[in-house]
């Protein structure tokens, strides 16, 4: 195993190498127009659990302010992608770069459990997610707007035990959004949860995501989910990323379109074909 | 009956009076029971006192300022003998739980000094201590100290991963991260703990006290027995009862207050 890296490459030496995943395609028209995310580049990450290599060689870029879309088998190591991203597990090989001057309140993760304290009340949880600025002044007043951008202003003095499982992850929501990150990435965050459900929180982390411009990192089982929401989708097969799929389709988008239902089947038919080979 | 009449009434008014009257019920009648079967010779006074015959004793002994002296003493040997072992159990189980060094290091050794009822020991802590009063402090505190200490460390270690993970990525500092998220997560455990070790705390102090002691409630009741004072020797045995319900009922209020974020702790 080698040591642990984390370097920060320069941007434009980056751009000019382009042999990242062959589909790669920069999508600027389907970006919010001002954005505060960072962009994020991967060269040559690998990781492994004793034999077991799950990530042999992952290279990607992704712009500041995209929607990525992440999808595989279960095992394939997404949610391993995801906690390199975040720097929750130590890098094996290759690197990881984030830009410049990243603070730790810049990169968030969701994950599908909400993760609330329960002893905390609603308003103090969102709080937690304030890091090193919890004990500044208008600490409450960030938490207040962010649960308010969640649309759950009323609960701030509930325990977190009498919400539903989409309010918990809203909450989870309003906590991960407090310190306005500049990368948010998502672990099924909505795999819970019931259909209905689903579907109006996934409009929520469009409009956050609209609103904010953060660059947004999904993993997700559910294909319609990713070409629903994500500028682009990635599929990771056999720890490498095997397809890299463009969805062009305008926002608002149409749940259910011709033109999703589409990108969808051919996402799915991709993963099944892997599935036939194994 | 009641409950057509009580439904109509609005729940805060009706819950309260209910609940407060209806747990005394068994014991009142117990006593009524008790004190006519007494009057009626269908139980002899040399087996069983009345209750009214207790309660004489009671007052006599009051008067005297005998009962006082002894339940202070009993009480001062309790708590002080409680906070000790209750002390060291909670420190070490702290550290057992937050530190694998610290663990591996003494977890075995306590793990295997538990095995040996502590009441055992009374032989040795009588020809260690005499009968001084650190004899009592010593059983009381070893008693205490290990209820306290295994569900201080199974409250510790069964604290949500997930949730001091959360807590990391968000920035806690080791000392946030023990007071926001490890120590409220041990909490409910810990209290376990506690009403656990208040029972064996009155259960060593009875033994010791009639066993080797020159005051206290125990030695009361012995000193009693001997001189065929059987009022005496039911009033020191419902003390310790009374006693025993009021350390409980403490830690229930205590309990309620602190875990009142939990659904467990609000009104059924
Ligand atoms: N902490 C760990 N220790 C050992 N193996 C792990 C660990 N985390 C993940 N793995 C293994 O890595 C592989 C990928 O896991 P994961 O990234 O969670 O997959 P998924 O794509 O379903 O999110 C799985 O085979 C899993 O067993
Ligand atoms: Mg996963």
């Amino acid at each position: 195993m080698q040591t642990a890296l984390r370097t920060s490459l320069p941007e434009t030496e980056l751009a000019t190498r382009a042999n990242f995943a062959p589909h790669a395609r920069v999508v600027r028209e389907e970006r919010p127009v001002q954005t505060s995310g960072l962009p994020l580049s991967i060269r040559g990450l690998r990781k492994s659990y004793g034999d077991n290599e799950v990530l042999r060689g992952i290279d990607l870029h992704i712009p500041a302010g995209q929607f990525v879309a992440i999808v595989g088998k279960s095992g394939c190591g997404k949610s391993t992608l995801l906690r390199l991203i975040a720097g929750l597990e130590k890098i094996d090989a290759g690197s990881i770069s984030l830009g410049d001057a990243v603070k730790p309140e810049d990169i968030r993760v969701m994950f599908q459990e909400p993760r609330l304290l329960p002893w905390a009340r609603v308003l103090s949880n969102v709080e937690v997610g304030l890091g090193r600025d919890r004990a500044s002044s208008d600490a409450h007043s960030r938490a207040e707007k962010a649960l308010t951008e969640v649309g759950l202003a009323d609960k701030r003095d509930q325990w977190p035990s009498v919400l539903s499982g989409g309010q918990k992850q809203r909450v989870a929501l309003a906590r991960a959004l407090v310190s306005r990150p500049r990368v948010l990435a998502f672990d099924e965050p909505l795999g819970a949860l019931d259909a209905l459900t689903r579907i109006s929180m996934q409009r929520l982390l469009e409009r956050v995501w609209r609103d904010q411009g953060f660059t947004a990192i999904l993993v997700t089982h559910d294909v319609a989910e990713a070409v629903a929401l994500a500028d682009r989708v990635l599929v990771i097969e056999e720890g490498r990323i095997a397809h890299d799929v463009v969805v062009n389709t305008a926002r608002p988008r149409e749940r259910g379109s011709a033109e999703l239902a589409g990108l969808e089947g051919s996402i799915l038919s991709h993963l099944l074909s892997a599935d036939d080979r194994t | 009956m009641s409950l057509i009449d009580s439904a109509s009434l609005p729940r805060g008014l009706r819950l309260p009076r209910v609940d407060g009257l209806i747990q005394w019920i068994v014991p009142l009648a117990i006593i009524a029971i008790w004190q006519v079967a007494s009057v009626t010779g269908f139980v002899p006074t040399r087996v069983l006192p009345a209750p009214s015959d207790v309660l004489l004793a009671g007052w006599k002994l009051l008067l005297s300022g005998e009962l006082v002296r002894n339940i202070w003493v009993s009480f001062c040997r309790a708590s002080i003998g409680f906070l000790i072992g209750g002390s060291i159990g909670f420190a070490f189980g702290l550290a057992n739980g937050l530190s694998q060094l610290s663990s591996k290091l003494t977890d075995t050794t306590l793990q295997m000094v538990r095995n040996v009822p502590h009441l055992a020991l009374i032989p040795l802590v009588i020809l260690w201590f005499g009968i001084d009063e650190s004899a009592k402090l010593f059983l009381v505190a070893l008693g205490v100290f290990f209820p306290i200490y295994l569900n201080t460390l199974h409250g510790i270690r069964t604290v949500d991963p997930q949730l001091i993970e959360m807590g990391r990525i968000y920035g806690m500092t080791d000392g946030e991260l023990f007071r926001r998220v490890i120590f409220p997560g041990a909490l409910p455990s810990i209290f376990v703990g506690i009403r656990f070790a208040l029972g064996i705390m009155w259960l060593t102090l009875i033994v010791a006290e009639t066993i080797a002691a020159s005051s206290g409630l125990g030695y009361m009741a012995m000193q009693a027995r001997e001189f065929m004072l059987i009022d005496v020797v039911v009033l020191s045995i419902l003390i310790y009862a009374l006693l025993g319900k009021l350390a409980d009922s403490a830690s229930r209020v205590l309990e309620r207050a602190t875990l009142s974020w939990h659904p467990a702790y609000w009104k059924r």
